[in-house]
């Protein structure tokens, strides 16, 4: 088991034959993802380098191939149209890598998935990977092993960080999450938490926030209710950086003296989180959690 | 992206926002001028930075004849203001605002922001203008009305009417808040703003509703397709390494410690940081060099973070994933070549091909210090800075 992708889902690739979505479709291809078709206005008809089909709709694409996952790579004028056409068309997933939507374009999309069957991943992420089935996303695949834990993170490389940590002690994963940097996001920790909670290959949760926003404290608040016995191990970026700016991520930011390390620290950690201070702990944390 | 008051009225005009008449001037004697031309007896000089609590550091002063405001003018010009958001170090007044004084009866507050929480845009307003928001926030919460913006429909006219009664207002008055409230909404929209902030929002003894102060910040990612706002970027008002640094697309802040560092990443330069206070050190700055870190990148951050001259030692922390750290690691060993470095560089790679990017650092003929993991990494730096 595992949450939202597996070896059955059948990926759609919007913004297939630009420069990052052909080299990151190539990758995920390679890793084992069942990608049945592209997506590029104006190139349907075409095959992605030989083997994939192009299609200038994503309702084409879900109609002709069965897609019912889509992976955006469209550049950020054009995304929030892109995610609201997968929507439309019906799929159940989006995994959006793109960096860099307008804000108020991403209300508007967030807004309009609203009530819909569908859950989106990102934007300003690294994706979603079920190891040994499903990559959708721009992670490299090799650092990854299949086991009992469960992964979110605002963070991509800080994501590879924990992963690796985790693989090189034995300690495999069930399906990880890079949620984005960004203040709206598809699917926050709650959202996913929710779906870990029901998975019986789930044991065990790492959870990786950062400063900005209130992400933490209500997925503090989701475990002390929901999960009281899933052991959650968390690290929280950001305590040295000054309040006011952004760190890189738009979503990382103490604004008014809200939504700094410190009080996503105290929330965790009274919900019964193993929360380490030190990023290089995160592995060796949960195998003592574990048992390992 | 912050603009100044200035600025924020200047959008303001443009959607039809009442503010007072006034103009920018650089010298006093332009000063003097923007005052006659409004005319009248009483003018408001206002220090322009991109930072609040002006009037508590006496940026803001009232002028009662032409003498006057070119004398204040000439006082504000050029004085270092220290407010509580400026940091000990205050900020260099370059601009001062002249305007009318008003006849003020009654200061309120009006703020528009993106909330997380909700994923909505949402309007504040508060009978308690002119004082800090956050404090009413903490202590009379009820005393902050708020509308929740539906983004797919927009500011209804009942919500500014709710929002209006809420406040008090009666009459005449609660119309002229709707077309302001509804105002500061399509500016908002229109211009992609993160926040928007009228504090005080005054009521006149002529009854008219005025933008006393005004606040505007604006989303980085939309500013594409926002020539106009783009183009009210003040560099003075940034570091000036954080301005270079954006030149080349990096992502650096500068902070106050000595260990540079540079990661790939934002999280992991967050949390590359905390390690090293952890371990004693303090961060020179935050840098991220993308997912690129092609050797170009890596130089130009290089220079930028050694320009820092508190700097003692640098880590550079790198986990390859379509990155390759070969990759990395040639780029590194050119920058060291190229700018000849002087303080110990601590290295770090991880994932892919990490271990010939170690080995091109060690065959390099130059003195990398390597390290094994993140903490390992940390402690090398600080005790290279003689912090540890």
């Amino acid at each position: 088991m595992s949450i939202l992708i597996n070896k059955d889902t059948r990926v759609v690739v919007q913004g297939i034959t630009g420069k990052e979505g052909t080299f990151h479709t190539q990758q995920c291809l390679e890793y084992g993802t069942n990608i049945v078709a592209g997506v590029t206005p104006g190139k349907g008809g075409q095959k992605w380098e030989g083997k994939v089909p192009v299609y200038n709709t994503v309702a084409e694409a879900v109609e002709k191939e069965g897609a019912n996952a889509a992976l955006i790579f469209v550049p950020p004028p054009f995304c929030a149209d892109a995610i609201m056409e997968a929507t439309d068309a019906g799929v159940e997933v989006i995994v959006t890598i793109t960096e860099g939507i307008p804000t108020l374009d991403m209300l508007k999309a967030k807004r309009y998935m609203e009530g819909k069957n569908v859950r989106m991943i990102g934007p300003n992420c690294p994706g979603a990977i079920t190891p040994g089935e499903c990559k959708m996303g721009i992670m490299p695949g090799y650092i990854f092993s299949k086991g009992p834990v469960g992964l979110l993170s605002r963070s991509g490389t800080l994501t590879y960080e924990a992963v690796w940590q985790l693989t090189e002690r034995g300690i495999g994963q069930s399906t990880c999450f890079g949620i984005g940097g960004d203040p709206i996001i598809g699917s926050t920790f709650v959202d996913l938490l929710a779906l870990f909670k029901d998975d019986p290959e789930t044991e065990a949760i790492v959870l990786i926030g950062e400063i900005g926003g209130s992400a933490e404290e209500e997925a503090a608040a989701y475990i002390k209710e929901n999960m009281p016995d899933t052991p959650v191990v968390a690290f929280i970026a950001g305590r040295t950086a000054p309040p006011g700016r952004r760190m890189g991520h738009a979503g990382a930011i103490i604004a008014g003296g809200k939504g700094t390390a410190a009080e996503k620290v105290a929330a965790l950690k009274a919900a019964g989180v193993h929360v380490v201070d030190s990023p290089a702990e995160i592995g060796a944390t949960m195998a003592k959690v574990l048992g390992k | 992206m912050k603009v100044h008051e200035y600025q924020a009225k200047e959008v303001f005009r443009e959607y039809g926002i009442p503010v007072p008449k006034g103009g920018v001037a650089e010298t006093p004697q332009e000063a003097r001028k923007v005052a006659e031309e409004i005319g009248g007896n009483l003018w408001v000089v206002k220090a322009q930075i991109h930072a609040g609590g002006r009037g508590k550091g006496g940026g803001v002063k009232l002028a009662k004849s032409l003498d006057e405001v070119e004398e204040l003018a000439g006082k504000i010009l050029g004085m270092t203001l220290v407010t509580h958001q400026t940091g000990p170090q205050g900020k260099l007044v370059r601009k001062v605002l002249v305007e009318q004084g008003l006849n003020i009866e009654k200061e309120l507050y009006m703020g528009m922001v993106i909330d997380r929480a909700s994923e909505r845009i949402v309007m504040m307003v508060s009978t308690e203008g002119g004082v800090e928001i956050e404090k009413v926030a903490a202590e009379t919460p009820e005393k902050i009305l708020k509308a929740y913006i539906d983004p797919l429909v927009g500011m209804m006219p009942y919500q500014t009417r709710q929002l209006a009664y809420g406040l008090g207002l009666t009459g005449d008055l609660v119309k002229k808040a709707g077309r302001f409230m509804l105002g500061l909404y399509n500016a908002f929209i229109g211009k992609d703003a993160s926040l928007a902030e009228i504090n005080p929002l005054v009521i006149t003894k002529e009854g008219d509703l005025i933008a006393l102060d005004a606040k505007m910040n604006f989303d980085d990612n939309a500013l594409y397709r926002h020539n106009d706002i783009v183009e009210m970027r003040d560099l003075h008002e940034e570091e000036p390494l954080e301005v270079e640094a954006s030149k080349y697309d990096l992502n650096y802040i500068k902070l106050d410690g000595n260990i540079g560092c540079m990661v790939n990443g934002a999280g992991l330069a967050m949390a590359t940081m905390d390690i090293i206070k952890l371990y004693g050190g303090e961060p020179a700055n935050f840098l991220d060099v993308g997912g690129a870190a092609s050797a170009e990148r890596v130089e130009n951050a290089f220079r930028i973070l050694l320009s820092d001259p508190n700097v003692k030692a640098v880590l550079v922390n790198i986990f390859g994933g379509i990155v390759r750290c070969d990759r990395v690691a040639n780029g590194i060993a050119q920058a060291a070549k190229n700018l000849d470095v002087k303080v110990p560089i601590v290295v770090r790679l991880e994932g892919t091909n990490s271990k010939e990017g170690m080995e091109i650092l060690n065959n390099s003929g130059l003195s990398f210090i390597t390290a094994v993991g993140m903490a390992d990494a940390a402690e090398k730096v600080a005790k290279a800075a003689g912090v540890a």
